[in-house]
């Protein structure tokens, strides 16, 4: 059923109602993670490590978790509406890419604003890398504490392809072409597969936007926007990006066009991988480190022998971005706090904490990952660390800018209209140019055609 | 013989075609006969094996769900007290007083009534109850369904007032009560089953619906059981069609209750459209 | 004052005399005036303000929204795009076809379908009929688009378990035809409100008409022909003007289909929804509400004059 609905779905699945003796403060933490469920690290290491330790650490203040189950975009949905009433939670976890529109419409202030100069103070600033610093930042402002920025890649499985007679522990696609002649092989071996899922769509939200068209673009040479900070409207680049869509969706089948289209198209697709329908996944290091980690619903039985990864090839080699023969691209999530918290000095303590050495130690060890500070180690995790070693040398990030997520939305508009069948790519990037022309003005659009 | 054979037989006809259409209207509905009442339940129709009540116990041992249903309740009862109250000393206003201009502001009412929807106002009602700091509360929920609904509970009880005798309040004054002891004592009694249709009428608007509360409600304290339903889904984002079974029908169960009470009552004819 | 001099005094006159005062009356009219005010009349012309600037929830417009005089209508009524998935073109259009098929044909014809049929048939038809029609239409909106959207799952639903079980093939509804599952929903839905006001009608019509077309040996068609429909003109308009208004601004289909696929069943009170609470261009969602209130109030205006006409 609807899933934008469940933009409510709140905490509820195992958010346990606190019943305890009186306390001074309490405090209410959000995030879009569910143990068992999506993010489910991210949960239990709030839940058995941060809390636990940081209410010992403060016995005036308790802290509640809140689980959210739903999808990015209902999260975010929550999060402007609970912002711009004064509601919601005092912590939240926040997607980097939405701080300058939640920034300009009013919804978050600068950190030292909301809780006061213990913040400047803070240690944990000289230890974030410079990279990850720019993830919560805006206009020279912190908003939020970095967690650690991705990579993204092809998720491979290993077992499918060998079936095609493709060996996949070489395997390493050096152009698009490649990519779906593999696809093809799998789909002659297995006629009811989608070998591919390459996101597309208005249900997958950012997904969309991140890890399927950006992630193609790239590899044409092109952004989504200039150098000169101009969103791009119409080019050879979106035009190609648009046509390996409909390569493989429309003209021959081989991604599964029903999960980019259906509201829970995104389990869909991981349900797809887990069950060996899909076996080339474009996603970041997250589809490792959580979606198909073990006890997940979308647990990949005997993970470490059929799972393996690939890079991202440009269309041909050296068509890429600045030049390059394989592409990724990076995001960055991290926590922020409500500007209407009751109490923003505990909020800070709870925030800062998390971000402590200890904590994100111990974050690690339940899952690794590519951390904002430079003084946390990544345990001997051989995917995370040649993943990371390889791409993030490669990588891009999103623009800062206010009206990213807008137009953002405007893109998967585009690859549905496209993915559906309903539209030509070049009708798609004529709506497309018309609706950014409509958002930023045309003063900030140009046009490569 | 041949007239009451073919008469006969168009009888059997029609019994057939009213029955067929009834069980389509009740295909969509038969699975909530059993999905509550199957612990494995899943989308498909299956007759529970064994028929159980575990689904109802997780329900009710979930906080979360039993306080929608009560916030549901908080809701409704405080929009239909308002309705009702309203309603009436409106109604009775306008059908015994000789105000001017009644009959512009009943047209005016009944127009803007019949113009602002909920789907078409929805951004304005957001922007009022927020600049009004009542968002995420009840009363702003209670507030913005009495304000839609009360134009046409109004309309339906000044029919209803329209069509009682003012006989009965007149006797009343000649011995001695005052116009406002005559309403209390007097028409207020008569007026009854009036109210009764606008109180159920209002009750089952505000317990079913969705948008407002949705637009209007942030924390999931708050939340009534129309919009807490959406919390039934897994960790992964897919539905736990026990749960949701289960928790529909004990959400249906006080709508059906009323439809009962009044077809039991009045005979469910029907009370608003009465406009014709 | 003596009982004597009521009753000799001319009944007008009682009938004139206000039983209220005037200071009693609006007194009485108070609370519901102030509550339709603030969130009826108020939210009306807020609506035309708002949609008159280019308020966002979110970036700059939202802190400082501009007058942009006709800009959102402009937008709206873009003729580059109009007609395109996801626009209001397509939605209004696609709002006329679902009220077009789903109000004035579906619910309208079988309503009264069920409203001849359930005059004839024995009681006890009439009552389980009757209860799931009505059922239908009285259950909580939310129910109801889970009961549908179980109902016609692809791969385990009621729908298509039937189907497969008489041999024919499944149907992936939801997906591939969207437009006419909202519709047979809201036919669905809302049927029982015709069947009743039609229902209502027909018993209003004195038996002994149809006594004597059964003496004359009129066949059942020819009843509700030539005296059925005749005798309740006045409320198939009726019916019609309000199913019209309702269907017109429905919200419900959107908790079975959320608007998509690809905006294929984006009614205009969900393409509000989505602009203003997903986009959150309040600016442009308001000049939609606008609209919508504009095509409400032609109904309007139209159903009331008809109201006046019988009463006058």
């Amino acid at each position: 059923m609807s899933n934008r609905l469940r933009s409510l779905a709140f905490s509820l699945i195992g958010a346990t109602v606190l019943v305890g003796p009186a306390v001074a403060v309490d405090l209410d933490i959000t995030c879009r993670c569910v143990v068992g469920g999506v993010n489910s690290g991210t949960a239990e290491w709030i839940q058995n490590d941060v809390i636990p330790a940081f209410e010992a650490a403060n016995p005036d203040i308790k802290v509640n978790l809140n689980q959210f189950g739903g999808e990015d975009a209902q999260l975010t949905q929550q999060l402007a509406l609970d912002f711009s009433t004064g509601a919601g939670p005092d912590v939240t976890a926040f997607d980097g890419f939405l701080i300058p529109s939640f920034v300009e419409g009013g919804l978050l202030k600068p950190l030292n604003e909301v809780a006061g100069a213990e913040v400047d103070g803070w240690s944990g600033w000289a230890a974030l890398s410079d990279g990850s610093r720019a993830l919560m930042q805006y206009q020279g402002q912190y908003y939020g504490i970095p967690l650690g920025t991705d990579v993204r890649m092809i998720h491979t499985r290993k077992d499918i392809l060998a079936e095609a007679g493709i060996d996949a522990d070489t395997w390493q696609p050096t152009s698009w072409e490649d990519v779906l002649d593999a696809a093809r092989a799998i789909k002659k071996v297995r006629p009811d597969s989608f070998p591919i899922q390459l996101n597309a769509g208005v249900a997958m939200g950012e997904a969309t936007t991140m890890q399927g068209y950006w992630l193609a673009l790239l590899g044409t040479g092109e952004a989504v926007m200039d150098d000169n900070g101009k969103y791009i409207v119409a080019s050879q680049g979106i035009l190609d990006t648009l046509n390996l869509y409909k390569t493989i969706y429309v003209d021959e089948q081989l991604g599964d066009q029903r999960a980019q289209l259906l509201a829970d198209g995104r389990n869909r697709s991981f349900a797809n991988f887990r069950d060996g329908v899909t076996s080339l996944l474009f996603e970041g290091d997250y589809f490792y480190r959580s979606v198909t980690a073990e006890g997940s619903e979308f647990a990949v039985a005997d993970r470490d022998t059929v799972m393996g990864w690939a890079k991202v090839p440009a269309k041909v080699p050296g068509a890429g971005i600045r030049g390059q023969d394989f592409v990724t691209i990076s995001g960055g999530t991290g926590f922020v706090l409500n500007p209407a918290t009751d109490a923003p000095k505990e909020a800070w303590a709870l925030l800062s904490f998390m971000n402590e050495p200890d904590m994100q130690n111990a974050f690690q060890a339940i899952q690794p990952r590519i951390t904002a500070r430079t003084d946390i180690e990544i345990p001997n995790n051989p995917f995370l660390t040649e993943a990371s070693q390889t791409l993030l040398p490669l990588t891009t990030a999103r623009p800062n800018d206010e009206n990213y997520n807008t137009v953002s939305a405007e893109i998967q508009r585009m690859t549905e209209a496209v993915v559906s069948g309903e539209l030509s790519p070049e009708e798609a990037m004529a709506q497309y140019k018309a609706s950014v022309i409509g958002i930023v003005g045309e003063e900030n659009t140009v046009s490569l055609l | 013989m041949k007239l009451t054979l073919s008469a006969f037989l168009g009888r059997i006809a029609f019994s057939a075609l009213a029955a067929l259409i009834g069980a389509a209207f009740a295909l969509p509905l038969l699975w909530f006969l059993f999905a509550p009442f199957n612990a494995r339940a899943e989308l498909g129709l299956a007759v529970p094996d064994p028929w159980t009540l575990a689904n109802f116990v997780t329900v009710f041992g979930n906080n979360f769900a039993v306080r929608a249903l009560w916030n549901s309740l908080i809701q409704s009862v405080g929009g239909v007290i308002l309705v009702g109250a309203a309603a009436t000393l409106a109604a009775y206003a306008l059908s015994r007083s000789a105000l001017p201009g009644k009959r512009a502001v009943t047209y005016i009412l009944l127009l803007f009534s019949s113009v602002v929807s909920g789907s078409a106002a929805m951004v304005p009602i957001f922007l009022i109850v927020s600049a009004a700091g009542l968002m995420d509360t009840h009363l702003a929920v209670i507030l913005t369904f009495a304000g839609g609904l009360l134009p046409t509970a109004m309309f339906i009880l000044r029919d209803f007032i329209d069509s009682i005798p003012k006989s009965y309040e007149e006797s009343a004054m000649v011995a001695g009560a005052s116009p406002v002891q005559a309403f209390f004592d007097v028409a207020l009694p008569v007026i009854r089953p009036g109210i009764v249709v606008v109180v159920v009428w209002s009750f089952v608007n505000i317990w079913g619906s969705f948008l407002i509360p949705f637009i209007l409600l942030r924390s999931d304290t708050n939340m009534p059981a129309s919009v807490a339903i959406y919390s039934f889904y897994s960790e992964a984002g897919t539905p736990i069609v026990t749960l949701l079974a289960a928790y529909s029908l004990i959400y249906s169960l006080p709508v059906i209750a009323l439809y009962l009470f009044v077809s039991w009552k009045f005979g469910f004819r029907f009370f608003g459209g009465i406009k014709a | 004052m003596t009982t004597t001099q009521i009753e000799t005094k001319p009944k007008r006159k009682v009938r004139n005399f206000a039983l209220l005062s005037n200071k009693a009356g609006a007194a009485f009219l108070t609370p519901a005036g102030l509550l339709v005010s603030v969130f009826v009349i108020v939210p009306f012309f807020w609506v035309i303000f708002v949609s008159f600037t280019n308020r966002t929830l979110l970036g700059k417009t939202a802190l400082n929204p501009e007058f942009v005089g006709l800009a959102n209508y402009f937008t709206l009524f873009d003729p580059s795009n109009f007609l395109q998935r996801g626009q209001f073109g397509f939605s209004l259009i696609l709002t006329t076809q679902f009220v077009l098929a789903s109000a004035l044909f579906g619910q309208a014809l079988l309503g009264l379908l069920l409203a001849w049929l359930i005059q004839t048939v024995p009681p006890w038809v009439k009552r389980i009929t009757e209860t799931f029609v009505i059922a239908a239409w009285i259950l909580p909106e939310v129910v109801i688009g889970f009961a549908w959207f179980a109902f016609l799952d692809r791969d385990q639903g009621t729908l298509n378990a039937m189907l497969t079980s008489v041999g024919l093939p499944k149907g992936d509804f939801l997906l591939e035809q969207p437009f006419w599952v909202i519709v047979v929903f809201n036919t669905w839905r809302g049927a029982a409100f015709s069947m009743m006001l039609f229902g209502s009608a027909f018993s209003s019509i004195p038996p002994s008409y149809f006594q004597a077309a059964d003496v004359a040996g009129a066949s059942s068609w020819q009843k509700f022909r030539d005296i059925g429909l005749p005798l309740i003109r006045g409320h198939i308009v009726t019916d019609l003007i309000l199913i019209t208004m309702w269907t017109f601004n429905t919200f419900t289909p959107f908790l079975l289909t959320n608007g998509g696929p690809s905006y294929r069943t984006e009614l205009v009170s969900i393409y509000n929804y989505r602009v203003a609470f997903n986009d959150f261009q309040f600016g442009k969602g308001a000049a939609v509400g606008v609209i919508m209130m504009l095509i409400n109030l032609a109904f309007a205006l139209v159903y009331l004059s008809l109201g006046r006409k019988k009463k006058g």
